[in-house]
């Protein structure tokens, strides 16, 4: 069937410019640009992942939306239109990637932080120290000690705990959903900054080898790569149940993606579909989620914090409480913003609720019952800057998770192409021509650019609240306003609406 | 190592087996077990444990290596994960056993219960093999991504197979002995005579299967089996536009 589908993008060249060096030609993936005595575009296939424009040497390239003169609706919205014409020509479920691209309200920017003024002064964090450690795992009821004098010990046996020097940790992205360079280039990241990065459902390359004590590796419904050998070798264990870009959903590598090393990773044969169907068909209930947890803590030896990953959903915090029940030291919350490497658009801008709101609900609800230290909370889905991190620990969470905002910083364009294996720079994609397009090394110091600038950006909020540790900001609502929100809102957060003081 | 489980709490049970498997012993005899969960999970040696009872939940999970022969009926999860190892179990056994089970055997003399072998798969020399002789539960071998599953129903019940046989099934291999009501078939699954090499190939795991549990050989594979594949590699392939 010949498609109707108007382009999405245009894209401009100045000739005048150009002096045809075919840079462009060579950096489009997608077969969007073309040279017959000069350069060419293929306006339908752009997808705006700014890689020609990036490296033409002359600027000579900009992108531009089409503007669809369509006759005006805002009902009938150009993207509607198209979706429909997407699926009049194949019959399809709409793939995509990357996270929920719809203005729905975002609550960090509706929430504002406190400082302190003359009563109660403001820290220099240039001058005093300013503790961002984090240690991620199930916390005692109380201490006991034994001893006495200086010779004083801790009595209490304390849950295995992962240390974390900044509070931010990389989310679960596969082997297969990102290429091993994006990997390698997360995994030095985690190492040198003293924080974690996450396998996602894809198993261990054993070029990670290095870096396990810096991995999350993760069990999911089609347990690819999960041997005992893989559960010792890491940080921590994360059983996923669910992800916020596709609460419900399962996984779906699709099988041109599984080459030789995939193949190898994930334990599967080359050219294979690797399903994670939506359910661990084990899992029906709390107890048999409790079942896992033991299993994998008995095949761990108990050294293991084991964790929870859910999706943000209408009854998240109840799903929590039972997670920490059944024996979680940890619960990952992903909320319905979160990113994706392939998810059908349907569920990704649907379903799910802001993590901003799960959070509250989830931490009111554990203090309630008394078990909020019985496990650390992790957020994500998504945390876009400092400030949404210093929010999220105020709100209650230990630390927080960035998936997208790491890619960004690895040179991603947030074009929401992910699915297709086309990936441009290097990340979203598993073509060896592609691939080298990213310096795992040069990918990890980005990396850690942008942690230590949040650190530090941390430390100035710290700063300016009057407190020297991140430890003292958590969970402490008091220290946050509302603007623009409602009373329900306010109170799901759990904060006061701006202007009401103490 | 002989162990008396009358009363013990898996924890410390498996703990004491770990810490023996660490040091060195090859033989474990565990008496009057009662339910204990995770016997051999995540357990690296070639040991060999004799389980008098009926064992837990999640027996042998992510196990790599032991010998496990239990002389009663099993639960539930046995072989959760399982890499490598062989599980015999002297009677009937319960729901989701061989789930993702990557290598190994796993050897029922009587019934398995639903959602058997889901999602096994295969990695080169690595075929995870489950035989049970007597019949199954509905959803056997959803998700079945490689591996081989043999059912026998040497017991005569009816039916043999519960509904949704191998839905979602994209690799792997089933041999049942009897026929198969196409109603019980999930859609992405097409049965299949046995030809030379099937015979060879289900023959030699019978023979082991057959001196484990008594059973005649001759007769077991005088019976007509159906052979089961999936349709497709990649049955969702199309459901998708990019």
């Amino acid at each position: 069937m010949e498609s109707q589908l108007p382009a999405e993008f245009i894209v401009n060249v100045d000739h005048e410019r150009c002096r045809k060096c075919k840079r462009c030609v060579m950096n489009c993936s997608f077969s969007a640009i073309e040279f017959k005595d000069k350069v060419i575009p293929n306006n339908k296939q752009c997808v705006a992942c700014h890689r020609c424009a990036t490296f033409c040497p002359e600027n000579a390239i900009t992108i531009t939306e089409n503007p669809l003169d369509y006759k005006d609706s805002y009902n009938w919205s150009p993207e509607i239109r198209k979706n429909i014409l997407k699926q009049a020509e194949s019959g399809g479920i709409i793939l995509t990637g990357m996270g929920n691209p719809k203005p729905y309200p975002i609550y960090w920017d509706h929430m504002l932080i406190d400082a302190c003024q003359v009563t109660n002064p403001s820290i220099d964090p240039l001058r005093e120290p300013m503790e961002l450690r984090t240690y991620l795992g199930a916390k005692p009821e109380s201490l006991e000690f034994e001893g006495d004098g200086s010779n004083i010990s801790l009595k209490t046996e304390l849950a295995p705990q992962v240390k974390l020097d900044i509070p931010i940790v990389f989310a679960a992205m596969s082997y297969g959903a990102i290429s091993l360079n994006a990997h390698k280039a997360l995994a030095m990241a985690a190492k040198r900054m003293g924080t974690l990065m996450n396998t996602g459902e894809g198993g261990l390359h054993e070029d990670l080898a290095g870096y396990t004590d810096r991995i999350i590796v993760q069990v999911a419904s089609g347990r690819f790569g999960v041997t005992s050998k893989y559960l010792n070798n890491s940080a921590l264990v994360e059983i996923k149940i669910g992800q916020g870009a596709k609460p419900g959903i399962g996984g779906h590598l699709p099988g041109e993606k599984v080459g030789e090393d995939i193949s190898k990773t994930r334990m599967i044969p080359v050219g294979t579909d690797a399903l994670s169907p939506a359910p661990h068909h084990d899992i029906y209930s709390i107890e048999d989620l409790s079942q896992l947890i033991y299993a994998i803590k008995e095949t761990t030896d108990y050294k293991k914090p084991v964790s929870v990953k859910i999706a943000a959903v209408h009854n998240v915090a109840a799903i929590a409480s039972g997670i920490v029940r059944a024996g979680a030291d940890i619960v990952m919350i992903d909320g319905f913003r979160g990113g994706t490497g392939a998810a059908p658009m349907i569920i990704r801008d649907h379903v799910g609720i802001p993590i901003e709101l799960a959070l509250a609900a989830v931490d009111e609800r554990l203090r309630q019952e008394g078990i909020r230290n019985r496990a650390s909370i992790l957020v994500g889905g998504s945390i876009r800057q400092s400030a949404d991190v210093v929010k999220a620990i105020a709100l209650g969470a230990d630390a927080c998770v960035i998936g997208t905002a790491s890619l960004i910083a690895m040179g991603c364009r947030v074009c929401q192409k992910c699915y297709t294996g086309n990936c441009a720079w290097g990340i979203a994609t598993q073509k060896p021509e592609l691939v080298r397009r990213l310096n795992p090394e040069l990918a990890a110091d980005r990396l850690c650019n942008l942690l230590t600038a949040w650190g530090h950006e941390i430390q100035e909020v710290l700063g300016s609240l009057g407190i020297n540790a991140i430890e003292s900001l958590r969970g402490s609502r008091e220290r946050l306003r509302g603007v623009g929100l409602n009373q329900e809102a306010l109170d799901i957060l759990g904060i006061k609406h701006a202007g009401i003081g103490q | 190592m002989k162990i008396d489980a009358k009363g013990m709490h898996y924890r410390p049970m498996n703990k004491i087996i770990r810490d023996a498997v660490a040091s060195g012993e090859k033989e474990f005899e565990l008496d009057n077990i009662g339910g204990q969960r995770y016997i051999g999970a995540g357990l690296n040696e070639k040991v060999n444990i004799t389980i008098n009872g009926t064992p837990g939940n999640d027996l042998g999970a992510f196990m790599n290596g032991p010998k496990i022969i239990v002389n009663a009926n099993g639960q539930d999860g046995i072989a959760n994960t399982m890499n490598a190892g062989e599980i015999i179990v002297h009677g009937n056994v319960g729901d989701i056993i061989g789930y993702g089970m990557r290598g190994g055997k796993l050897y029922i003399k009587g019934d398995v219960g639903y959602r058997v072998g889901i999602h096994m798969k295969e990695y080169k020399k690595q075929v995870p093999v489950i035989i049970a002789g007597g019949t199954a539960g509905d959803f056997f071998g959803e998700y079945m991504a490689g591996g081989l599953m043999i059912l026998l129903g040497m017991n005569g019940k009816s039916p043999l197979v519960g509904d949704y046989v191998g839905t979602g099934m994209h690799g792997g291999v089933m041999y049942i002995r009897g026929t198969v009501d196409p109603y019980h078939l999930g859609k992405e699954v097409s049965c299949l005579e046995l030809n030379e090499d099937d015979v060879k190939l289900i023959g030699g795991y019978l023979k082991e299967y057959c001196e484990y549990f008594g059973f005649n050989f001759d007769e077991v594979m005088g019976g007509k089996f159906t052979k089961l594949v999936p349709l497709s590699l990649r049955p969702y392939g199309n459901l998708y536009v990019y």
